[in-house]
């Protein structure tokens, strides 16, 4: 198999999804189809329909139970992944702290989008907040072939270390979008990611018996969350590894995608990206599909840099606070608010760079429940950069 | 880069009208992008789509300000909200509309020249060859035809691929493209 038969095509980011989860070939999918839902599912199922993939799809009755579904079929020790957005997820929450927990290695898309009340369907990131603390690795892309290959990774990272991975997508945004991408076949994807084979004693086997999620007493419950704490933390070292085997593998010289093309350096690995100047007056920090309009604004300014997060959780502080260093200022852009305080993100950079950087940090809270991130807003946000507040700044309009 | 922005109706293929552009386009071996403002899914609700094309890749994600092209698929819009906002004298216009244009309420941007506006009954074409109102692939005969930003060759092949489980639109589709297409706009 030569890896010359890289092909662009043109597609909706669901379908780019669930054609590359297709290709992975999961043996259970499982998942609640309705509002708020995406095609990613809808398309599994037809391809199952239609007789074109092997997993089992099990429709639940709730999103309580796709989460349990996928739980126990992980549990079971076999490759499993659902798809959720916004409320959706919520309704699951109870499941995912416990998949995390019992160290299932599943793998769930997030459609980013609002939370209720009021009742809004669009995008925004509320919702992959409400299991921030759930000890999952958080991954977020900013174009479908960074959705395609993160979610090709997750995989191998969470089988690797036995820690769920929720690959985010901005809803509608990137889900609804046509935008061209490549979609690696099963055979290349084989090649960076084999077979799924749990490991002897960490899954219900008659043969070898184990008890998961078991009761912990104060005895113990502490070291074992700990335990999960301190893997997530040194997880960092192996999604980025993960990252490089990816690119070489399969995201290498042969796979044409067109892309953003800049003057400056750019520091791109497996947890983050950094496009700018060495010494910027203001770096941009987000996460998400709005790097893509952040970078279509600034473009080759000599006072602006563009830091994407990829990886949320765990949080890689070192890598950020290298590079947000030099700067004066830092914006920190978020489509969330810990309603009481400020954007999730902001409060990272914050502790990240507490007695390390004189910068002046400032939260900026965008494109809530869908509200259009202009480049307008943008530039408002960098000329806002430099105005010491210790507040989030809701940013809709100019 | 050229902007293009779809005003119409949840259920009349506003959606469906970008994405078929954006795929002929790249069938042409251009850069593109679609996507759409949508409203919950309900049928008659205003909806508003966008397509970008370029020779460059396409960066940005906001939403279409300033189109070079506007589509109207619903003169019944035209009094409700301000379609043409944010077009210029330069913006070709394409509006499916059984009157002419000193009948319609529309805003023109200042200095509108009169070859950049075309009326079309594409309701009339739709209901004759689809025997439905949806519009959208009849305008877009006219809007490859005025624009030739897309081949009609694409186009169709767009259609035969967005309308893979639908086999029995696709002819019909394809006729009603060729339609305008073919025919003085």
């Amino acid at each position: 198999m030569n890896n010359a038969n890289y092909k662009s095509q043109m597609l909706e980011g669901s379908r780019a999804i669930a054609l590359t989860i297709k290709n992975i070939s999961p043996a259970v999918i499982s998942a609640y189809p309705i509002t708020p839902q995406t095609h990613i599912v809808e398309d599994l199922a037809k391809f199952k329909a239609d007789g074109a993939a092997n997993y089992e799809y099990v429709r639940a009755e709730s999103e309580f139970a796709a989460a349990s579904i996928v739980a126990g079929a992980s549990a079971a020790g076999v490759r499993t992944y659902s798809a959720t957005s916004s409320q959706g997820l919520l309704l699951m929450i109870e499941v995912v702290y416990n998949i995390a927990g019992m160290r299932l290695p599943v793998v769930m898309t997030c459609a980013n989008r609002a939370l209720s009340a009021p009742i809004n369907i669009w995008n925004d990131q509320q919702d992959v907040m409400a299991a921030r603390d759930a000890g999952w690795i958080l991954l977020f892309a900013e174009n479908h072939q960074e959705a395609v290959g993160q979610h090709i990774m997750a995989f191998k990272i969470a089988e690797r270390l036995k820690i769920p991975v929720m690959a985010n997508v901005d809803g509608y945004i990137m889900t609804h979008t046509y935008e061209p991408v490549i979609i690696p076949t099963a055979e290349q994807i084989k090649r960076y990611l084999p077979d799924y084979t749990p490991v002897a004693g960490q899954f219900l086997d008659p043969e070898n018996p184990v008890t998961m999620g078991v009761l912990a007493t104060p005895a113990h419950y502490m070291e074992i969350r700990q335990e999960l704490h301190d893997d997530l933390t040194a997880s960092l070292k192996t999604i980025d590894l993960e990252y490089k085997k990816y690119h070489s593998l399969i995201q290498n010289s042969k796979f044409k995608i067109q892309n953003y093309k800049s003057k400056f350096k750019i520091i791109d690995n497996g947890l983050l990206e950094y496009i700018g100047p060495k010494s910027p007056q203001t770096i941009i920090v987000a996460l998400g599909s709005v790097i893509s309009t952040i970078k279509d604004t600034v473009a080759e300014s000599k006072d602006v840099g563009i830091l994407k997060i990829k990886v949320f959780r765990p949080f890689p502080a070192e890598e950020i606070l290298k590079i947000i260093k030099p700067a004066k200022n830092v914006a920190v852009i978020d489509k969330s608010i810990s309603l009481g305080h400020i954007g999730p993100l902001a409060s990272d950079i914050k502790a990240v760079a507490q007695g390390q950087t004189t910068a002046n940090i400032t939260s900026f809270v965008v494109g809530l429940g869908g509200r259009d991130i202009t480049k307008e807003i943008i530039l408002k946000i960098i000329k806002l950069a430099g105005r010491k507040s210790d507040r989030a700044r809701f940013i809709g309009k100019v | 880069m050229v902007e293009i922005r779809i005003h119409g109706r949840g259920g009349q293929g506003v959606v469906t009208a970008a994405e078929l552009i954006a795929i002929a386009a790249f069938k042409d071996g251009k850069q593109a992008q679609a996507f759409s403002s949508f409203g919950v899914e309900r049928t008659g609700a205003p909806v508003e789509s966008y397509v970008r094309i370029d020779d460059q890749p396409i960066i940005t994600r906001q939403q279409i300000y300033r189109p070079n092209v506007l589509i109207v698929q619903d003169a019944s819009l035209l009094g409700a909200i301000d379609v043409a906002k944010g077009a210029d004298k330069n913006t070709l216009i394409i509006i499916n509309t059984a009157k002419n244009k000193d009948e319609l309420k529309i805003n023109l941007p200042p200095g509108a020249r009169k070859n950049n506006l075309h009326f079309i009954d594409a309701t009339k074409i739709a209901i004759a060859i689809i025997g439905k109102n949806i519009v959208n692939t009849v305008i877009l005969g006219a809007f490859a035809k005025a624009t030739g930003l897309i081949g009609l060759k694409s186009l169709e092949a767009a259609i035969k691929e967005k309308f893979v489980d639908q086999p029995n639109l696709v002819a019909k589709n394809i006729k009603a493209v060729k339609r305008t297409y073919q025919s003085n706009i």
